[in-house]
């Protein structure tokens, strides 16, 4: 029936985007599954603290996804509005960790001491956000060579801040916001990331947000006919990039308990990047669905689980990934879909004939 | 001069006569040569010396030979970042080919070409004929090479080789650039077999993108492919070409890099690929394409080196200090050139290019 057939259509337009990261973890799974069931059990366990917590593979995997899956919503913005990536997160993220730990130890850590520093490292974020905006928006600079400056200096300017150290904070609350709250079995991270989605979800509901991103990515020059301020959506994307770089910042220094520049999510912009485009969004900007890049953040850390638990040293986990990511792209690549549907369309003629 | 009118925009310019390319390029060398003058003035000492201008280009030679291939590639429109894991696989696996494999220091050449050769042309056949995005791609480039330098050795190795620590130890002497020590000996300038092959390497890319059917069909991909694929030319081919250079110069760059350092280690050249794009950048290649000179490059490279000699001159020895002035110096050389560009643009889509001048209306003073 057409009208079946039309739905079916909208259907496809609107998930086959969300297939390639679901998939990427559907065969992580099984392979999972093959190679060792025990990848996903899941325990209570009472942790150092006398906590009792979930402790397993797939909780670990929803832990340790939380930076970058955070880090990706933003980049999905940048990547949308501007066509071009944000090289700088990784670095700027050791910036605003940075500011978070200087403002806990200049004095008594209070609750009233952790929102201030937590204020501190976003203001600062948005301003080196602001800075690479600014440079793509106004002066009209690719965002990878925008960006490319804060990624060579970004890191030293954080040990400027540290003044040469690595400073450590240790504080219940702190450990609270890293790990797990007292009584309460699942980790923080994975609520903020809810709550990031949740804020992400009613902005591009209640506001025209992702429209505009959206109309920007696709054509500069209508969507500036029509009323929209492409130089003011570009920033506010970079802005908005900034603050989900703070809070990536803010979680991954409570986890670890001390801020060291040179480590602190280092590679990370890579890594988010790469869920923007395991997601299905095309790099060179337009549309975009922040799902996509989520699910595509989880996938990237369900492989590096994996490795892990195969014993994959750490720094050869690398050259496994390159090849994953390969793979992906190729599959995903405009030449080889055409390929792949072309030989469909033939094969498919073939099968009808011969009935 | 007029070599480089087939940059897009350049048609009709009969009173301009610098193009893109060589205004940058000029801006480049002036800028570098104002910097080394000023640190000659300012803090002497070493920078009256040759040595130290000979000793910025034994301690870079491989960085330049990177970056001349990232200019190839930058002029074609594109981006390579695995660049740098290249030269550490290489580095990594002649050390170890030498030291535990018995190989000799020809075999040795042909293995860091050979890897090279192999990324160049997966990298560039994935990009130029896949049409992925080459970010993406190099990307995955860099991870690969960087995770196979832990696979082939995680500790560092030092290179043992009798044949190859006297290439290493090889020195090209200028008697009369020398200076006299305190002592009353004469020492003479000393330049490293790696300057030689950087040097050369710059010779035969300027040759290769100034006179070559090649490097011109370069420059037209990176200014506008949609006209260069209407003019004839083999767009994709010439992506290809660009990485395959791009890998290829990355292999003999890990080489260079290995007859410096003498050493592998799985951190070699960190950061390489971010230096090659900033010196790049700062020589005057845009990296919209199109625009670009590898006389610049070289330049790029020395402007960086010099900032940081004058940084630790001038007594800002905390670590931090080398990276952020080199930050700031990249700040200002993408803002110069995107706001001289900016304006070159402005004034040539004036009404005065497009009507001839006789039917101008002339503008009584």
């Amino acid at each position: 029936m057409p009208g079946d057939l039309r739905k079916s259509a909208r259907f496809k337009g609107k998930y086959t985007q969300l297939l390639v990261p679901i998939i990427a973890i559907a065969v992580l799974v099984i392979f999972n599954l093959i190679r060792d069931s025990s990848f996903f059990s899941i325990a209570l366990t009472t942790n150092n603290d006398g906590n009792i917590v979930f402790t397993g593979n797939l909780i670990s995997i929803l832990n340790s996804a939380s930076e970058l899956a955070i880090l990706a919503m933003g980049m999905t913005l940048v990547t949308s509005a501007s066509g071009g990536q944000d090289i700088s997160v990784g670095a700027t993220a050791a910036i605003a960790g940075s500011v978070f730990v200087k403002v806990l130890r200049g004095g008594e850590i209070t609750p009233l001491t952790i929102i201030l520093g937590f204020l501190a490292c976003c203001v600062v974020a948005v301003i080196f956000g602001a800075f690479n905006g600014a440079l793509v928006a106004v002066f009209d600079i690719q965002p990878m060579i925008a960006t490319l400056i804060l990624f060579t200096c970004g890191r030293s300017i954080a040990y400027w801040i540290n003044g040469g150290a690595t400073p450590t904070v240790s504080d219940p609350i702190i450990k609270a916001i890293g790990g797990f709250i007292p009584g309460i079995p699942i980790p923080t991270p994975v609520f903020i990331v809810i709550l990031c989605s949740l804020v992400f979800a009613l902005l591009f509901r209640f506001t025209n947000l992702g429209f505009y991103t959206q109309a920007v990515g696709i054509n500069q020059k209508a969507a500036r006919l029509n009323g929209i301020s492409s130089t003011g959506i570009k920033l506010l994307a970079f802005i908005i990039l900034g603050v989900c770089v703070a809070v990536a910042g803010c979680i991954r220094t409570s986890r670890l308990g001390l801020i060291n520049h040179e480590t602190i999510l280092s590679g990370i912009e890579m890594d988010a990047i790469l869920a923007v485009a395991i997601g299905g969004n095309a790099l060179s900007g337009g549309k975009f669905r922040m799902a996509g890049s989520v699910i595509g953040a989880y996938a990237i850390q369900a492989l590096t689980t994996t490795l892990y638990a195969m014993k994959v040293s750490s720094t050869e986990i690398q050259a496994y990934k390159a090849v994953v990511i390969i793979l992906l792209v190729v599959i995903g690549s405009p030449v080889v879909k055409d390929a792949a549907a072309r030989f469909w369309a033939r094969h498919a003629r073939k099968t009808r004939l011969s009935l | 001069m007029n070599t480089n009118r087939q940059i897009p925009g350049a048609l009709g310019r009969r009173r301009e006569p610098l193009t893109d390319t060589q205004l940058l390029l000029t801006i480049t060398i002036c800028i570098f040569i104002a910097m080394y003058i000023l640190a000659m003035l300012v803090w002497g000492g070493g920078f009256l010396r040759p040595q130290q201008l000979f000793d910025m280009f034994n301690n870079n030679a491989s960085l330049i030979i990177i970056s001349c291939g990232l200019t190839i590639v930058m002029v074609a429109g594109g981006i390579d970042i695995s660049v740098g894991g290249i030269t550490a696989l290489v580095v990594m696996s002649c050390v170890v080919h030498l030291d535990n494999f018995g190989g000799s220091i020809f075999t040795s050449v042909l293995l860091a070409l050979g890897i090279g050769l192999a990324f160049g042309l997966v990298q560039g056949y994935l990009i130029a004929y896949l049409k992925i995005q080459p970010f993406i791609v190099t990307l995955a480039g860099m991870f690969f090479a960087r995770g196979m330098t832990t696979v082939v050795s995680v500790e560092p190795h030092s290179a043992k080789h009798a044949g190859f620590l006297a290439l290493k130890a090889l020195r090209i002497e200028i008697p009369w650039l020398g200076y006299t020590a305190k002592n009353g000996n004469i020492i003479p300038g000393r330049l490293e077999i790696g300057v030689v092959i950087a040097l050369a390497v710059v010779l035969l890319v300027f040759i290769l993108l100034k006179w070559t059917k090649l490097g011109r069909n370069l420059y037209a991909v990176g200014g506008n492919p949609q006209s260069a694929l209407m003019l004839g030319i083999n767009v994709k081919r010439s992506r290809f070409y660009s990485y395959l250079i791009s890998g290829l110069l990355a292999g003999i760059g890990g080489f260079v890099f290995l007859t410096h350092t003498g050493a592998g280690n799985a951190t070699n050249a960190t950061g390489a690929e971010m230096n090659a794009i900033a010196s790049s950048i700062i020589g005057g290649t845009l990296l919209t394409g199109g625009v670009g000179n590898v006389i610049g490059t070289l330049f790029g490279v020395l402007t960086l080196t010099t900032i940081k000699s004058i940084v630790l001159a001038s007594g800002l020895r905390d670590p931090w200090w080398q990276s952020i002035t080199t930050g700031a110096m990249l700040c200002l050389f993408i803002l110069l050139q995107s706001v001289v560009l900016a304006g070159r643009r402005k004034g040539r889509t004036r009404v005065r290019t497009a009507v001839p001048k006789r039917f101008r209306l002339q503008r009584k003073t």
